[in-house]
């Protein structure tokens, strides 16, 4: 009996490590170098045989925390590379402290540029003044932070916002007869949610978009289908689903399908999502969605160009991000804008 | 007849099934046409049932499931597993790994169920011989698979938040061509009648109520209770990746960081709700299952509501507590006293 | 004479669901007497004593308590307490891990500031006074059971009670603490305190008890002088039969003998992990052997060793002459052996499961897993039992909890039986159950014997052990000091090898 639970325990546990193993680089304690040391020796990168190398540390959240993330580590990854003249460090956490800390370790270990994407806005003040002294420079990508703007060189973000406004100007520019729509949040109080919410409030507002109902589903695919269920089943009219992400989108489509509603361009209801995953704007290209706002991940190309030029256009730099129509949507689209996969 | 109804009252039935018909009259209130069921015929050209009554039982599938296997979890354990929810994410993560990049066949899917199946089992055990042989609180114990099982799906899915489609799987999370009624229900009914089985023809019942209300005495009169908890978490495996196969299958996605997120919870609540003890001991499946119900008979009815983003778990909380103040053994003994009360007259003829 | 009653209680009624637990029930007490409540388990004592504490409200009747005019209607046992009424029960109710003085001021009034100086002095005074030998600092933990009950008493005292209820206070001491008992409670007779006493030995009522309130069924049977009422007489009373059953059992002595010679179960060097030195242990078909000692000597810690209760460390087992390994209780149960436990409450019942589930138990673990009875089998298996011995409950449905002591006892009994063991050990089978039932289990044990069964059988009065017993297995410190047959079963020889003289006496 008790060999028997011995030996199941020792399963369980060895395919636990496993798991923990493989998914250290997501959450390792100490900060590790990244980069991919068989392109070392290659000489013919750009700049980077006349300079020394340049050493970056990067503080990120782990890619494990979504999609958006693992594709923005991704970027990291591919920019800052050896081949690129960059030597670079990196630490994922979810925890402002954690990170603190590593920061404060990379600004010991003598990095040229810090990078940083903060887990919370506060806290970072007396680290940044110690990066400034040390003559480190400091980029903030993907999230802003409670800080005087002379302790960072730039911030490059994404701007929320913009991605709602952008979105509901598409969708005013579809001329609907009326416009009845479903409205799935993310999870209430996120920054994606406050921005891609704004845009749309405002037209409820001033009334020329009914809101039929406006729920939360906090990023959940599931609970977004029992949302358009629950509408389908009071027998509201409704015409337009604003999902704040692909994932909720797609758990609405599952409703419409049950409920034998039709969907995508020309059809029934129009289909809006976000995030640009690249089953989502495959869906956008069999017409079965109609729109879907980028959510751009991708500021390491941003930041490397920064750093070689030394030129600092300003300290906020917004990421560029599309909206794509199902219309006018190409394969070629999904390729360099899709994320996942 | 009265004495019937004497034991019904008696009964921890009652007030979750008080709370149900209460939340049906509420509705019905509210909107008449509330329960109406329509036939209607679904974008892939089938004839199916939709209605609130459907989205309800359909809803709380994965739940009902889920608190049947934490009832026994319960009662032999004295504690809960918080970890259902990751062990789902994984369960779910497996199945879509199988499933990705083949031809998606009925074989294929029934291997890749199998699959997740033997994963949830053996998570499942680990978290039970940490419970059984280690004897650490449940709730300690599945703390580190509720840490760390999203993580693991993550590394599963390598990443990305991915997506499989096919009409077979949409027949399992929606409809099979030529059947009105929602496959989850099904499979949940047919799960029910497993359990009803198992509980009918084993010792299963017994074994783990007399593991959780006594372990000395069930250890002396010759039960290995060690095994009896190790089952119940093997159980509640089993009920894992049916209800992660079933989510994924509705969406044909999966996320690991949403996927049954906070379901542990809901599980819980459901058992309470039921009438069970969280104590352990003596159990009640029905009750379970319609505490189930009535969470996602809420959930509905705030959705149709229209109650605000940010105030549904509020109302969702009020409503709960509500609930669980009615069935505390406080309230309940003051029922029984103004039961007895009411009743004293016919009790006494009977009597003489 | 008016003026010395301190409580009186008049038609008291209790109906729990499918119980009448007590129906007009009188009993009053005296200022300055030791006040005997008796009467078989069900019998309603602990029922009236619960409604007289206010765990119980009482459906109707009058309490009166002196020094308050009107009838008091008694909340909650805090309320009790005010009333001037204190209880110590039978299980020890205070905090072990908390100093004596903690454990006497604990939960009384509402001091802001602890002043444990003066807690400590005060408790020492009290301590002196009553003679009770412990120190104010020393943790509870450390004194012994009675030392333990004494403290219970004292605090009880102390917070100027006129009426004292306990409730079995000696089932688990020993006759030298229960004479220190007795001592303290005499003290606290003389200082007017109105002690109602709780228990099943006969012995003790007739050697402190001044009068004796019989109940039987939840009804009230009288109210005698003690030395009005014989033994016999009192038995009778509590039982509602002339009593001859125990004249009976003496006769049967003879037929103890007829045990043939065949071992149904030996044992050689068996130790378990619960601290036994290594035994040698054999019993013969139809016989019926017990194991003395005192309590803690390792007389449960051996019967637990045979059955595979606790880890065996070490043995040889033979069951029917062939070698077999009983590692676990199961192991044991498939050799036809059964087991009832000393503690019912800890190791027997399962106190939330029904009558019959929790006789049909051990029958249907050994049938296996995946072989439940059905419904009407364990059904009818419960009836019969709850017939043949007599378990006094509303169905074999009712939540084992509801049954008195004695009936759990006899449904765990019952659970043993339906096994059908060839060899039964029975560890305390009558503490702390009523004379009428500790008669019927002695009568069943030679029963069974003739039937054939062997048993083994372990109680802490002697005469019990005297009465069904062949043979007697000596236990001290742990290991076995001797072995009675015949002639040398004497209490006195008995006493002298638990307190190791025989060997000097020659």
């Amino acid at each position: 009996m008790k060999k028997v639970l011995g030996i199941l325990l020792v399963v369980a546990l060895v395919l636990g490590m496993c798991a923990c193993g493989a998914k250290t680089p997501a959450a390792t304690d100490a900060p590790k170098a990244d980069a991919p040391k068989a392109d070392a020796p290659k000489a013919d990168a750009p700049k980077a045989d006349a300079k020394k190398v340049i050493k970056v540390g990067i503080v990120n959240n782990p890619p494990s925390e979504s999609g958006y993330r693992a594709a923005n580590v991704a970027d990291m990854e591919k920019v800052f590379t050896e081949a690129n003249g960059y030597k670079a460090s990196t630490f994922y956490s979810l925890k402002n402290d954690e990170q603190l800390n590593a920061a404060k370790q990379f600004i010991t270990d003598g990095v040229d540029y810090l990078l940083l994407s903060a887990a919370a806005t506060d806290g970072w003040d007396a680290v940044l003044k110690s990066a400034k002294e040390a003559g480190v420079k400091v980029f903030l990508f993907d999230r802003m932070i409670k800080a005087d703007e002379s302790l960072y060189e730039a911030a490059v973000v994404s701007d929320m916002a913009n991605q709602g406004t952008t979105a509901v100007n598409w969708l005013k520019a579809q001329k609907l007869p009326e416009y009845n729509v479903i409205h799935i949040q993310g999870a209430m109080g996120s920054d994606a949610q406050i921005g891609r919410t704004a845009a749309l409030d405002a037209e409820f507002k001033a009334g020329t978009m009914k809101k039929v109902v406006q729920q939360t589903a906090t990023w959940d695919e599931a609970q977004a289908k029992k949302i358009v269920e629950s509408v389908i089943n009071s027998k509201e009219k409704f015409n337009v689903i604003y999902a704040e992400n692909d994932g909720m989108a797609k758990g609405a489509v599952a409703a419409l399908d049950e409920a034998g509603i039709t969907h995508g361009v020309g059809k029934d209801v129009v289909v809006m999502g976000f995030d640009c995953n690249k089953w989502a704007l495959r869906e956008l290209l069999a017409k079965k969605w109609n729109y879907d706002g980028q959510c751009s991940p991708f500021q390491a190309k941003v930041i490397d160009e920064m750093i070689k030029s030394g030129k600092v256009a300003s300290k906020k730099v917004i990421s560029e991000e599309k909206g794509f129509d199902a219309n006018t949507l190409t394969q070629a689209d999904i390729d360099t804008y899709g994320l996942g996969e | 007849m009265d004495k019937g109804l004497k034991k019904f009252s008696g009964s921890q039935l009652v007030v979750p099934l008080f709370a149900l018909f209460l939340l049906i009259v509420f509705n019905l209130i509210r909107d008449v046409g509330f329960f109406s069921i329509n036939i209607i015929t679904n974008n892939d050209g089938n004839t199916v049932l939709s209605g609130n009554i459907i989205s309800i039982i359909n809803g709380a599938s994965e739940l009902a499931i889920l608190a049947i296997g934490m009832t026994l979890v319960t009662s032999a354990t004295k504690g809960q597993d918080i970890s259902v929810g990751a062990a789902a994410a994984i369960a779910g993560s497996v199945f879509v790994s199988v499933l990705r990049g083949t031809q998606i066949t009925l074989p294929i899917i029934l291997g890749a169920f199998l699959a997740c199946c033997i994963v949830a089992i053996i998570f499942g055990s680990f978290n039970g011989t940490l419970v059984a042989a280690f004897k650490i609180q449940p709730m300690i114990a599945t703390l580190i698979l509720f840490s760390a099982g999203r993580s693991i799906a993550y590394w599963i899915n390598g990443g990305a938040t991915p997506t499989v489609s096919s009409p077979l799987l949409v027949a399992i999370g929606g409809f099979i061509p030529g059947f009105p009624i929602p496959t989850p229900i099904i499979i949940m009914i047919m799960f029910v009648v497993l359990i009803w089985l198992v509980l009918k023809f084993t010792n299963l019942g017994l074994f783990t109520q007399v593991v959780g209300i006594n372990e000395k005495s069930a250890r002396l009169n010759g039960i290995n209770t060690a095994w009896t908890k190790l089952l119940s978490f093997i159980i509640l495996g089993v009920c894992v990746a049916i209800s992660g196969v079933i989510n994924v299958c509705r969406i044909g996605l999966i996320n690991h960081e949403t996927i049954l997120i906070d379901i542990e919870m809901d599980a819980i609540l459901a058992v309470a709700i039921g009438g069970n003890s969280l104590g352990g001991g003596k159990f009640n499946l029905t009750g379970s299952v319609i505490g189930a119900f009535i969470i996602q008979a809420l959930t509905v009815t705030l959705y149709a509501m229209k109650v605000p983003s940010t105030a549904v778990k509020a109302y969702k909380a009020i409503v709960i507590i509500a609930i669980v103040i009615i069935s505390s053994p406080i309230v309940k003994e003051y029922a029984l006293q103004l039961r007895d009360k009411l009743l004293k007259k016919p009790t006494k003829i009977m009597e003489n | 004479m008016q003026n010395d009653i301190v409580l009186s209680m008049r038609n008291i009624c209790k109906t729990f669901p499918g119980v009448r637990a007590l129906q007009n029930v009188e009993f009053t007490l005296r200022k300055g007497e030791v006040h005997a409540l008796m009467g078989e388990n069900g019998a309603g004592k602990s029922t009236l004593v619960k409604v007289l504490t206010g765990v119980f409200p009482k459906d109707s009747g009058q309490i009166h308590i002196a020094g308050i005019n009107k009838d008091v209607t008694v909340k909650s046992p805090q309320d009790a307490q005010n009333l001037g009424i204190s209880t110590v029960y039978q299980e020890i109710t205070l905090c072990p891990n908390l100093t004596v003085a903690e454990n006497m001021f604990i939960g009384r009034g509402n001091y802001k500031f602890v002043n444990w100086r003066s807690m400590e002095k005060r408790t020492t005074e009290i301590l002196t006074k009553l003679d009770i030998p412990a120190r104010a600092a020393q943790q509870l933990s450390a004194c012994s059971l009675a030392v333990q009950q004494m403290v219970a008493i004292a605090r009880a005292v102390d917070m100027d009670c006129k009426v004292l209820i306990l409730d079995e206070p000696t089932s688990s001491l020993d006759e030298h603490e229960v004479e220190k008992l007795f001592s303290l409670m005499r003290e606290l007779k003389s200082r007017g305190v109105g002690i109602i006493f709780i228990t099943h030995f006969l012995e003790q009522v007739y050697e402190i008890c001044d009068r004796i309130t019989v109940l039987r069924n939840g009804e009230f049977v009288g109210e005698y002088e003690t030395k009005d009422l014989p033994r016999v007489q009192l038995i009778s009373k509590m039982m509602g039969k002339e009593l001859d059953d125990i004249s009976a059992l003496q006769n049967r002595k003879a037929v103890k003998a007829k045990s043939d010679n065949t071992p149904v179960y030996e044992a050689i060097g068996l130790s378990s992990a619960e601290n036994t030195k290594a035994f040698d242990f054999k019993i013969n078909k139809g016989e019926v052997n017990g194991f003395t000692g005192l309590l803690g000597s390792g007389r449960s810690e051996s019967v637990r060793a045979i059955f595979g209760a606790d880890k065996i460390t070490s043995g040889r087992v033979m069951v029917n002459g062939k070698n077999v390994k009983i590692k676990n209780p199961k192991d044991a149960m498939m050799h036809g052996i059964g087991y009832l436990p000393e503690d019912r409450k800890r190791d027997g019942i399962v106190e939330d499961l029904s009558v019959r589930e929790n006789i049909i138990l051990a029958l249907q673990v050994m049938k296996g897993f995946f072989k439940p009875f059905s419904k009407a089998e364990a059904e009818a298996f419960a009836d019969k039992y709850i017939k043949l011995l007599g378990i006094k409950t509303a169905s074999s449905d009712t939540p084992i909890k509801q049954l008195s002591g004695g009936n759990q006892q006899k449904a765990i009994l019952a659970r043993w039986l339906l096994t059908n063991p060839k060899y039964l050990i029975l560890d305390e089978p009558t503490r702390g159950i009523d004379i009428g039932t500790k008669v019927d289990i002695q009568k069943l044990v030679l029963k069974l014997a003739e039937d054939g069964v062997s048993v083994t059988f372990i109680s802490s009065e002697i005469e019990e052990m005297l009465r069904t017993c062949s043979r007697l297995i000596v236990m001290r410190d742990r290991k076995i000091v001797g072995e009675l047959k015949g002639e040398d079963m004497t209490q006195a020889k008995i006493m002298h090898t638990i307190a190791g003289e025989a060997a000097q006496n020659g």
